[in-house]
């Protein structure tokens, strides 16, 4: 286990309490996911199916890189890693 | 005086090498360059087909932009012959090796029945109104005439569409297309600067022809008051060179990905939220970093949110100047791309954070499955959705 941070962006911090980052202890991904959504539940509806896989329409990224290009959910973090979400937003605001 | 000037004159015949027009046409065909050194004004009237064209007062500043190697064989023509001799004069004392005076100049070329062109040039109100961009090695005249000659869909005329309009307009885009059916609304002013307070109740995009004609009168403004649909999209879409997307909804963001895809497009998009603004190029036709295929919006999101999971229309606020921002951006990226310069967003996607003023950057990576641009995939009809809110 070590310390990681999960970035929340806007739309989400809703379910933060207004949270811009979490600090977490965790091993993977998918751990650090789950010990967000332990304090934020809500959240992590957002982020993960009811099958726990991650949502079409949202990202992670480990530092710049997508988990879909390392090992998805399992991908391991280390310490002092940023964990990155980007859920796609529509807005252009007209 | 003159005696000074012809004494000058022998003493560089006495020494750089002179060819005539043939000897030069045939040196070109064999990879020499020929640096025509002539006026614009004179230029205007015909030039050598492909000379390189670097008016004189500026050879020694830009030949080594476009002529790297100081061994290649360059040949200077002007209208007589010349100046074309100190030109040559000019690039051996720079250290180019191996320079030659074309005989007669360009009177000659012609005279001799040589191949050349009337090129496309700029007339003085152009050379004024972009002569930041001419002083660019990487824009200059051929970039400006690109510019001029290109092509750019803007959909929405709103916070996004705004600042990048006006900038594709000031820059020389020659034709903007622009794809809105709304009317202008008072709450739209706080961040959407094409409109104005009088022209609150008018059509969006008429408000926007009359802003962008007025900052230049020479861009064509094309105008569609229409929602985009998957039934109009294939006849907007084509001919254009690059499609901006500043929409606010997931069905259009989706409709323009896939229609893009579809037709070879360049999508550049913006979206933003509260604070926050992302920013990518989202183009399988176009390189990444390391010259793979860009992604497209569904390589990456492959489906929109459901509208339970989508943010609500009460958390939909923007600062004004974010949309400013990130469709600023969008702009740069489009001129980038009508340029050819590099290296533009396709592969990556900034994200920004305006409350603690962070730029993030994250790589995007096709999907060879994707359903819109996956290996194989063809695109015969498009997908429609559900819309959530609009923000």
């Amino acid at each position: 286990m070590t310390q990681a941070t999960i970035r929340i962006p806007t739309p989400l911090r809703t379910f933060t309490n207004g949270a811009s980052q979490l600090q977490v202890e965790a091993s993977t991904v998918r751990e650090a996911l789950q010990a967000a959504g332990a304090e934020h539940e809500e959240l992590l509806a957002r982020i993960l199916d009811d099958a726990g896989e991650l949502r079409t329409f949202v990202n992670l990224f480990v530092g710049s890189k997508n988990i879909s290009q390392l090992e998805g959910l399992d991908t391991p973090v280390a310490k002092d890693d940023v964990l990155s979400i980007l859920p796609a937003v529509a807005g252009g605001i007209r | 005086m003159s005696s000074k000037k012809n004494a000058r004159l022998e003493e560089l015949k006495g020494r750089v090498p002179e060819v005539t027009p043939e000897e030069a046409l045939a040196l070109v065909e064999k990879g020499a360059i020929l640096v025509d050194v002539r006026e614009p004004d004179e230029v205007a009237q015909g030039s050598p087909e492909g000379a390189l064209r670097i008016v004189r007062g500026f050879l020694e500043l830009r030949i080594e932009e476009a002529v790297e190697d100081t061994d290649a064989t360059v040949l200077t023509l002007c209208a007589g012959g010349v100046r074309s001799l100190f030109a040559a004069d000019d690039l051996l004392r720079l250290g180019f090796t191996d320079v030659r005076s074309i005989v007669g100049g360009f009177g000659g070329w012609k005279a001799d029945g040589l191949p050349f062109e009337v090129p496309q040039v700029l007339n003085d109100e152009q050379r004024e109104r972009y002569g930041r961009h001419l002083l660019m090695p990487e824009i200059g005249e051929e970039g400006q005439m690109k510019l001029q000659d290109s092509k750019v869909l803007l959909l929405g005329a709103g916070g996004l569409g705004s600042p990048a309009a006006l900038y594709l307009a000031a820059a020389g885009v020659g034709t903007l297309g622009i794809v809105d059916d709304d009317v202008v609304d008072r709450s739209n002013l706080q961040r959407q600067i094409l409109h104005t307070d009088r022209r609150v109740g008018d059509p969006k995009v008429e408000s926007a022809r009359d802003t962008l004609n007025a900052l230049n009168p020479a861009v064509k403004i094309v105008t569609y008051q229409v929602r985009l649909t998957a039934e109009n999209v294939d006849e907007i879409l084509p001919g254009y060179d690059v499609v901006l997307d500043g929409s606010d909804n997931f069905p259009t963001r989706y409709l323009v990905n896939d229609a893009c895809v579809k037709h070879g497009i360049p999508n550049v998009h913006g979206s933003i939220f509260r604070f926050e603004g992302q920013v990518s190029v989202f183009w399988p036709g176009g390189e990444t970093a390391d010259g793979s295929a860009g992604p497209c919006y569904r390589c990456v999101y492959p489906t929109p949110p459901p509208p339970e999971l989508a943010p609500s229309c009460a958390e939909a606020g923007v600062l004004g100047v974010l949309p400013g921002l990130v469709g600023t951006l969008e702009a740069l990226e489009t001129i980038k791309l009508l340029l050819g310069l590099k290296r533009s967003l396709v592969g990556r996607l900034l994200a920004f954070d305006a409350l603690e003023v962070r730029f993030d950057e994250f790589e995007l990576v096709r999907n060879p499955d994707c359903p819109a641009c996956g290996d194989g995939v063809t695109i015969e009809e498009y997908t429609s959705y559900e819309e959530s809110c609009g923000i």
